[in-house]
């Protein structure tokens, strides 16, 4: 299977002309963030005063703002690109072009990875004037910690993609709420074992919970988990590939059904 | 082997209880401009698409410049290209930008300069820095047609290549892509409705009706075989289920 790192610079430059050409585009993605992050924010410094626990974990939630956003703008970066593509109805002359159905997965996972650097770095500088609070602090951990949401926000962007192209625009808003169904289960703001007994079984099966364990081992205890590293890791291997068997077998499907030519607005 | 562009053998399309394509064997000459002609529905949209590889045929089998479209489709892309109205380009995108990514996607070499070369040629310098969703319908016919001869192909597939444009736009556009295909010897099928554009650019028709090729050979052989006096009225005897004229043509 040969590729072309040419083609997949194509399809990146082709959502960077778009961002650049679309003010209103640029600023959504810092907007969430930064907004998420004064709130947060806000509400840390005013419980600061008020409990000696919450005092100890100022950084957690801040923390936790960030990473989700990384997580979540991860899965929306993705899949909001795909659906760029079936609102110009360009789907069809893209797959007429010899761009390998892989080749455009790697690029909207860039473009994704690009959306989250321009939303979520901002947000994470600004804390540190705002708050005298740095997660860049956090080291060597962070990296490991932004990569795994970012690849597991990828994956389930690239999943549900998928599930768009199989059924059409009617099933466009899973691009936006798909990953809010991760939010309660993994553990962002609280441990795990706050969930009942038998959903943490299912919290511990993705790889952001992991993530946000490891965050929180991290920011109060001062240990990195490598074991959960390993297993974010492990995990996130599964659920790309995983993620990417459903994408090239419903691409078919697609190829099958002729859907490659009717998709549009 | 080398002679042919395209070759379709038992080619079946089926859409659940749909029949779209029904069987259908043809072949393109290389370097012709052959005319794929129908109703709504006839299947010549999905004809197209079989040839591109966007639609898998349900049965059959397709060669395209020598290669097997089932299993070397990656071989052929980069020498193939194609336009429609049934689908577009990113609206919010300017055209050079639109036209730099196909350039791109399609490994053009020094595509700066073929982008400006189209547009000299296509007579759309003046427009390549506005955004495509602002260009009236005859501009994105052109731009259209600028992608699908960014990467020079040797077979460009056009599906109603000039429905939208003016008559002077029209007749301009149809020299124009019969000037690319007589100096580059590039093979066209083209879907069409107007009979008038298929008389004057195509060696070789194909009229398809409910998925099935009813009739095929060059525009005034058909119409002589029909008795008519344009391919209009053939394509409506056929169209139409004309009793006599078939039976004569049968005859």
């Amino acid at each position: 299977m040969t590729g072309s790192a040419g083609r997949i610079y194509a399809m990146v430059l082709r959502h960077v002309y778009l961002y650049r050409g679309s003010w209103p585009r640029l600023a959504e993605l810092t907007y969430w963030p930064l907004m998420q992050m004064l709130t947060w924010g806000l509400l840390s410094q005013f419980l600061l005063t008020n409990s000696s626990l919450v005092a100890q974990a100022f950084g957690v939630f801040i923390a936790a703002v960030l990473l989700w956003d990384v997580l979540f703008r991860g899965n929306v970066g993705v899949a909001v690109s795909f659906l760029e593509e079936m609102w110009a109805r360009n789907l069809g002359q893209l797959f007429a072009s010899p761009l390998r159905p892989w080749e455009w997965a790697v690029a909207l996972v860039t473009v994704a990875l690009l959306r989250v650097v321009v939303g979520v770095v901002p947000a994470a500088v600004l804390c540190i004037p705002l708050y005298h609070y740095s997660i860049f602090d956090m080291g060597l951990p962070l990296l490991g910690f932004f990569a795994n949401l970012m690849a597991f926000g990828a994956a389930a962007g690239v999943a549900v993609s998928a599930i768009v192209l199989r059924y059409g625009m009617g099933a466009e808003n899973l691009a936006w709420v798909a990953i809010f169904a991760v939010a309660p289960l993994t553990g962002v703001y609280y441990p795990v074992a706050t969930l009942p007994g038998w959903i943490q079984p299912f919290a511990w099966a993705l790889p952001s919970t992991y993530v946000f364990e490891g965050m929180r081992d991290v920011l109060l205890n001062n240990v990195f988990r490598t074991d959960f590293f390993v297993y974010a890791v492990l995990l996130n291997v599964v659920y790309s590939a995983a993620a990417v068997m459903v994408f090239l077998h419903i691409f078919r499907i697609a190829r099958v059904r002729g859907l490659l030519l009717q998709m549009g607005e | 082997m080398q002679d042919v562009a395209i070759r379709a053998e038992g080619l079946v399309k089926r859409y659940d209880s749909v029949l779209a394509v029904d069987g259908i064997s043809f072949t393109v000459p290389r370097g012709a401009i052959v005319a794929l002609l129908g109703g709504n529905g006839a299947g010549k949209t999905t004809t197209i698409g079989m040839v591109l590889g966007l639609l898998l045929p349900t049965a059959g089998a397709i060669t395209v410049l020598g290669e097997d479209m089932l299993k070397h489709r990656y071989r052929v892309l980069p020498r193939m290209n194609f336009s429609s109205p049934y689908v577009e380009l990113p609206k919010r995108l300017s055209v050079y930008e639109n036209l730099a990514i196909y350039a791109r996607l399609y490994g053009v070499r020094n595509w700066q300069n073929r982008i400006r070369g189209l547009a000299d040629e296509l007579q759309m310098t003046d427009i390549l820095d506005r955004p495509y969703g602002q260009l009236s319908s005859g501009q994105k016919t052109r731009v259209a047609i600028a992608k699908s001869l960014v990467n020079e192909p040797d077979l460009l597939l056009l599906d109603e290549p000039t429905a939208s444009l003016d008559p002077d736009t029209a007749d301009w556009v149809r020299g124009y892509l019969r000037g690319y295909q007589e100096q580059r010897r590039a093979t066209i099928l083209m879907a069409s409705h107007n009979m008038v554009e298929v008389e004057r650019m195509c060696q070789q028709v194909m009229i398809m009706k409910r998925g099935r090729v009813v009739a095929e050979g060059a525009p005034a052989e058909l119409i002589a075989r029909y008795g008519r006096d344009t391919l209009e009225d053939v394509f409506l005897d056929i169209a139409r289920d004309r009793r006599n004229a078939l039976k004569d043509a049968a005859q």
